[in-house]
C-alpha cells in the first residue's frame, strides 16, 4: 500500500472509531430497552440483543409510571411561551438597538454585551430569591420567565439580521404613514424569519434539555419536564435498568427527529450561538 | 460566551440618523419610541442577570440563610471562610480533570475538522454522529453512561469482547471517577468544538488550498500555513469556553454521581451551599469568587487575541 493508502485508511478507521464511540452507548441503551424485566434480571449482558425486539412493554411503563406524557405537555408549555417570548424579547430589542439613535444607547448595548460575560449557573443563589419574591416559585412561569429573560445570544442574531434589512422600506412604509409598530410587525418581522427559524430551534432545543433550571424553581412532582421527570426515574425504577433505558430512549427520540430533518438550520445556528 | 468585540460597535455606524429638523411632536415621540421596544428586554435583563449578581455581592457580606427575615453584617468572614476551607481545594482539583480532559477534547475537535473537511466518504454521516451528543439532553446522557460505566454494563462488556478481565467499579474510586465523567464531558462537547472548527476551516477559500497544492504542498503543510491561521479566533473561543465550562462543569456530575466519591465540582458544592445547607451568605461569596474567576480568564484571553472577531456565517 502507498503512503497515501496506508493514511487514508488511518483516517477512516479513526473515524469509524470515533463513531463507534458515540453511538454504542446509545445503542445499548435502546438495546436495554426491549428487554423485559424477565431477561434483566436473567443477566442478559449490556451486549446482548433482546429476545423479542418488538416488546415495548417497558416504554408503556416509563409512559405510564414515570409520567412521561405529562412531562412532555410541560415541556411543550414552557416550550411555547418562552420561545415566542424570546422571539418577540429579541427582536424588539433588536429592532430598537439597529434603527434608533437615542440617548443611552451605547450604554444599553453594554448591558447586554457584559450580560453575556455572566455564567447563568453562578447567579441562580440570588436569581432565586427574586423568582421566589414574584411568587413564581413551584410554578411553570419561572423557567418561562428566565429563559426568555436571559438569552443574549439571540438578540445577537436578530441584531445581525436587522442590519442586513435595508433601511429604505422603513422609510418609504414611514412615508406611506405607517408608524414604528407597523414597521416592526409589517415589516421587520417578516423579513427576519430566516433569524426567527435559527432561534427558534436553537433556543427550543436549549430549553428542551435544560435541567438545572426546572430542577430547581419546580420540586413538585406534577410540573416535571422532561429533564427532571427523567431524573425521577433514579428512585422507583433503581435497578431497573430496561424502564430507564425505554425512558432515556424517549427523551433522545424528538432530538434525534429534529436533528435529522433541519441539520443544516442546527448546524449553523449553534456555530452563531457559540460565536457571537 | 458571547465576544463582545466590535461586533456591537457596529451597528451605530450602519443605523441611520432620525431625519434632521423633525417638527417638535413626532421627534419627541421617536424619542421615546425606542425605548418602548426596550422596555421589556431591558426589564427583563435586570430583572433576571444584573438585579441577581448586586443580590449575591450584597448576600456575600452576610451570614443570611436564605429564609429568616434576620441577616448580619459580617464583612469579609464568608470569604475568608472560604479561602481557608479544605474542601474549596478538592473542588478546583477535581476542575483540574475537566481541565485536561477539554485539552484532548480541543485536540480531537481540531483532528476531525481537518479530516472531515477534506473531501471524505460518508462526510455529513460522520459530522452528523460526531455532533449529535451535544443536542441530547443531560439527564438522558447521564443514565446512558451509568449504564455505560456500571458493573458487567457496555464498557465492560466490550473489554471483555477485547480479551481484558477487568473487575474494577468505574465511578467507585474518586480518581476513575473524575477520568470516567471527563470522559463524558467530552463525549459530550466535543461536537461543538467540532462543528466550530470545522466551519472555520470551510471559511477559509477553496482556491487557497488548488493553489498551495499545485505548489506541491502536502496535507501536513496545508494544515500548518492555511488551516491553523484561518482558525486561531475559533480556537481561542474554545480554549475560554473549556475553561469557563471546566470551573462550571455541573450537569453530568451531579446527574451521574451527585457529587458523591470525590466528584463535587465548584457549582455543585456551591448548589448544595445554598439549596441543602441554607448558607445563602457563603454560597454566595462561592459564586461571586466562580464569577471573579471566569470574568479573569475572558480579559485574559481578549488580552493575549486582542482582536479576534469571529465570523463564520
Amino acid at each position: 500500500m502507498s503512503r497515501r493508502g496506508v493514511a487514508r485508511t488511518l483516517t477512516y478507521l479513526s473515524l469509524a472509531g470515533a463513531s463507534a464511540v458515540v453511538l454504542l452507548p446509545l445503542l445499548v441503551v435502546l438495546l436495554t430497552s426491549l428487554k423485559s424485566g424477565q431477561e434483566m434480571a436473567n443477566g442478559s449482558g449490556a451486549l446482548e440483543l433482546p429476545e423479542n425486539p418488538l416488546d415495548f412493554g417497558n416504554y408503556l411503563t416509563a409512559f405510564r409510571d414515570g409520567r412521561m406524557l405529562q412531562a412532555f405537555g410541560n415541556t411543550a408549555f414552557i416550550l411555547l411561551f418562552s420561545v415566542t417570548g424570546t422571539v418577540v424579547v429579541g427582536s424588539m430589542a433588536a429592532y430598537a438597538i439597529d434603527r434608533y439613535v437615542f440617548r443611552l444607547r451605547k450604554l444599553v448595548v453594554a448591558l447586554f454585551l457584559v450580560a453575556t460575560l455572566v455564567p447563568g449557573v453562578t447567579t441562580q443563589v440570588a436569581t432565586f430569591q427574586i423568582v421566589d419574591s414574584f411568587g413564581m416559585f413551584d410554578s411553570r412561569w419561572a423557567p418561562i420567565a428566565l429563559y426568555m429573560g436571559t438569552d443574549i445570544v439571540s438578540i445577537y442574531i436578530f441584531l445581525q439580521f436587522v442590519r442586513s434589512i435595508p433601511v429604505s422600506l422603513d422609510e418609504a412604509a414611514r412615508l406611506d404613514g405607517a408608524n414604528a409598530f407597523t414597521i416592526y410587525r409589517k415589516i421587520i418581522l417578516p423579513l427576519l424569519k430566516p433569524a426567527i427559524a435559527t432561534v427558534v430551534i436553537v433556543k427550543g432545543i436549549t430549553v428542551y434539555n435544560d435541567f438545572y433550571i426546572p430542577f430547581l424553581y419546580m420540586p413538585s412532582e406534577e410540573l416535571g419536564v422532561i429533564s427532571t421527570s427523567l431524573f425521577r426515574f433514579k428512585g422507583p425504577f433503581g435497578a431497573h435498568w430496561e424502564t430507564i433505558s425505554a425512558g432515556t430512549v424517549l427523551v433522545i427520540l424528538p432530538t434525534l427527529v429534529v436533528f435529522l430533518f433541519l441539520q443544516r438550520f442546527i448546524y449553523n445556528g449553534f456555530t452563531r450561538g457559540a460565536t457571537k | 460566551m458571547a465576544h463582545p468585540t466590535g461586533r456591537a460597535a457596529r451597528p451605530q455606524e450602519a443605523a441611520p440618523t432620525a431625519p434632521p429638523r423633525a417638527p417638535r411632536g413626532p421627534r419627541l415621540r421617536r424619542g421615546a419610541t425606542p425605548w418602548l421596544f426596550l422596555a421589556a428586554p431591558l426589564l427583563l435583563l435586570i430583572v433576571f442577570t444584573y438585579a441577581p449578581v448586586a443580590n449575591m455581592v450584597a448576600y456575600s457580606f452576610t451570614d443570611w440563610d436564605g429564609v429568616s427575615p434576620e441577616l448580619n453584617y459580617t464583612g469579609a468572614g464568608n470569604y475568608a471562610e472560604l479561602l481557608t476551607r479544605p474542601a474549596l481545594f478538592e473542588v478546583f482539583f477535581v476542575s483540574g480533570y475537566y481541565l485536561a480532559a477539554s485539552v484532548l477534547q480541543i485536540a480531537l475537535a481540531l483532528y476531525f475538522a481537518t479530516v472531515l473537511s477534506f473531501n471524505v466518504r460518508f462526510r455529513n454521516f460522520f459530522k452528523g454522529v460526531l455532533f449529535f451528543p451535544y443536542l441530547i439532553n443531560g439527564v438522558a446522557i447521564g443514565f446512558v453512561f451509568l449504564h455505560f460505566f456500571q458493573d458487567g454494563g457496555t464498557l465492560d462488556s466490550v473489554l471483555r469482547l477485547l480479551g481484558v478481565h477487568t473487575d474494577r467499579p468505574w465511578l467507585g474510586t474518586p480518581v476513575s471517577a473524575n477520568v470516567s465523567l471527563a470522559g463524558v464531558s467530552v463525549w459530550r462537547y466535543l461536537g461543538l468544538n467540532f462543528v466550530l472548527f470545522l466551519g472555520a476551516i470551510q471559511s477559509v477559500p477553496g482556491e487557497l488550498y488548488e493553489a498551495a497544492e499545485l505548489d506541491g504542498a502536502n496535507r501536513r503543510q496545508q494544515f500548518r500555513h492555511i488551516i491553523a491561521p484561518g482558525i486561531r479566533p475559533v480556537l481561542s473561543l474554545s480554549v475560554i469556553l473549556s475553561v469557563s465550562g471546566s470551573l462550571s462543569a455541573f450537569e453530568v456530575p451531579f446527574i451521574m454521581t451527585g457529587g458523591a466519591t470525590g466528584t463535587e465540582t465548584f457549582v455543585i458544592q456551591t448548589v448544595k451551599l445554598a439549596f441543602q445547607f441554607n448558607k445563602t451568605g457563603l454560597a454566595s461569596a462561592s459564586a461571586v469568587v466562580l464569577l471573579l474567576i471566569i470574568l479573569a480568564v475572558t480579559w485574559v484571553q481578549r488580552r493575549l487575541v486582542p482582536d479576534d472577531r469571529v465570523d463564520l456565517v
